[in-house]
């Protein structure tokens, strides 16, 4: 089992810990409940050193990323954009966030759960091609916290020269803190406004120690989960899979058809065959909570599965994301859900459980 | 280290029972309110008996679901609206957060259950 470099942290401040993808992480320190109001009303801390980074680096780093990656390439430098890594059959291998540095230098960040696989699909299609770049997994040596809430910014301010609000969603730079250089994008996985700042390792634990000092709280996988789930943002192995494609899960805007990608073809395909599903909001009108792969019905006849529901923290609103027939959609149509072997009546919504807030 | 009350039977499912006459109240120990998290959900059970180690409800926190098993065989009296509205209250007070309260059949299923003692050593065992 791994320990990120701020396991000992953890254990300090009673974190509950459990295991994820191979490391130990804190589910939670105080409650879920109370960490995912604190992210949504102040703000909270999530380690995130689990996550994969790779780098590809070399002249032709736009060539090799742009094929291997969905999302268009072609904006400005020190911006980050969401995409996927497709198979042949158009499914998902992972979702990802490319950092574009340069045309010479991308830095993707992926799913921990992910980072086998995805390697080993990088360095296919890297040796399928003549490519004049290098690809490293940077994983082991990077660090990252994902410093998430409204005043997350003024938080991190104090510690800075340079003025943070002149930093928009999804820009990212490097700064100074205490000597040491990290990468801050702003970004995160929560619908709210916050930050991930990556580093070295011991860098990032010295980080981490003078924030905690600083007042800064901290937050587990729970919170983490329930947040980005009330921003009806995808997880990985819940709403995406390697049988479910982009456009089926609501998620076109990562896929630019117009340039050259792996797995085009397939997802080319499915499109003008016509997608047979669709990824909906459900909102559970009688109590329950709807948990992945429980079976909606719809008129007795089964039509699709949930994907992942959760009763928003510190509400009695039950809602669930559900993979479904795409004839069946219909907005404000009545189903039924099986939760332990009871029928709960739901209706079908939009997939938006919140109003999000970027910093445009 | 997690709060036991001596005097009541527990099990090894962390439920327990208090009994009072030929009736018996049931609820969830400490140790599962702390393993489950905030709970957001609970549902007494839809017949008008339970048997011992049969289901007799469902406690949901925020993370996953779970099966509330009965300790002791009877005809239910009553399920605890108080909790049904406000599950928050089987963190807050355990033992004091009855979920569902049963005529017993039979006080000899009493001694299959585990004493505080035993359930503390249950509990150290784990």
């Amino acid at each position: 089992m791994k320990k990120t470099v701020l396991y000992d942290e953890h254990i300090k401040q009673s974190g509950k810990m459990i295991e994820f993808t191979g490391y130990l992480l804190p589910i939670s320190y105080t409650s879920i409940s109370e960490e995912h109001e604190l992210v949504r009303s102040d703000f909270g801390c999530f380690d995130c050193s689990h996550m994969g980074e790779i780098m590809i680096s070399g002249e032709d780093a736009y060539k090799f990323t742009d094929y291997l990656v969905t999302q268009n390439l072609s904006g400005p430098d020190l911006r980050m954009s969401y995409g996927f890594l497709l198979n042949e059959n158009g499914g998902v291998i992972d979702d990802i966030m490319a950092y574009k540095y340069n045309d010479s230098k991308f830095l993707l960040v992926v799913n921990a759960s992910n980072k086998e696989k995805d390697y080993e699909h990088i360095m296919k299609l890297f040796n399928q091609g003549k490519y004049n770049c290098n690809v490293k997994d940077y994983s082991d040596d990077i660090s990252l916290l994902a410093i998430q809430g409204p005043n997350s910014s003024k938080f991190i301010q104090k510690d800075l020269v340079e003025k943070l609000d002149e930093m928009k969603m999804y820009d990212f730079k490097y700064y100074s803190i205490l000597g040491m250089k990290f990468l801050i994008s702003r970004s995160g996985y929560t619908g709210g406004d916050g930050f991930e700042v990556y580093g070295k390792n011991e860098d990032i634990l010295k980080l981490y120690q003078h924030f905690t000092k600083r007042g800064m709280k901290s937050c587990g996988l729970g919170a983490r989960d329930t947040l980005r789930f009330e921003a009806a943002l995808p997880l990985y192995g819940q709403e995406l899979d390697m049988d479910i494609n982009p456009l089926e899960a609501g998620l076109s805007f990562g896929v630019d058809f117009e340039k050259d990608f792996y797995g085009k073809e397939a997802l080319s395909k499915i499109k003008e065959e016509g997608l047979k599903r669709r990824s909906v909001g459900l909102e559970l009108l009688e109590p329950g909570i709807a948990r992945h792969g429980y079976k909606v019905y719809s008129e007795g006849k089964e039509i699709g599965y949930v994907t992942t529901g959760y009763m928003i923290p510190n509400t009695k609103n039950s809602y669930a994301v559900a993979l479904i027939d795409r004839d069946e959609y219909k907005l404000d149509k009545e189903v039924e859900i099986l939760v332990h072997k009871r029928m709960v009546k739901a209706k079908i919504i939009k997939k938006k459980f919140m109003d999000k807030k970027y910093q445009k | 280290m997690v709060d036991i009350k001596k005097g009541l039977f527990y099990t090894k499912t962390h439920e327990w029972v208090k009994v009072e006459g030929g009736e018996a109240y049931i609820g969830l120990t400490a140790f599962a309110a702390s393993e489950l998290g905030d709970i957001v959900y609970f549902e007494g059970p839809d017949t008008d008996d339970v048997a011992q180690g049969a289901e007799c409800g469902v406690v949901e926190s925020v993370k996953s679901a779970s099966d509330i098993y009965s300790p002791v065989s009877g005809k239910v009296l009553e399920v605890n609206e108080a909790v049904v509205d406000s599950p928050e209250l089987i963190n807050e007070d355990p033992y004091g957060a009855w979920l569902i309260k049963v005529e017993l059949d039979s006080k000899e299923e009493l001694k299959k259950l585990l004493s505080a003692e035993d359930y503390e050593k249950e509990l150290a065992n784990a």
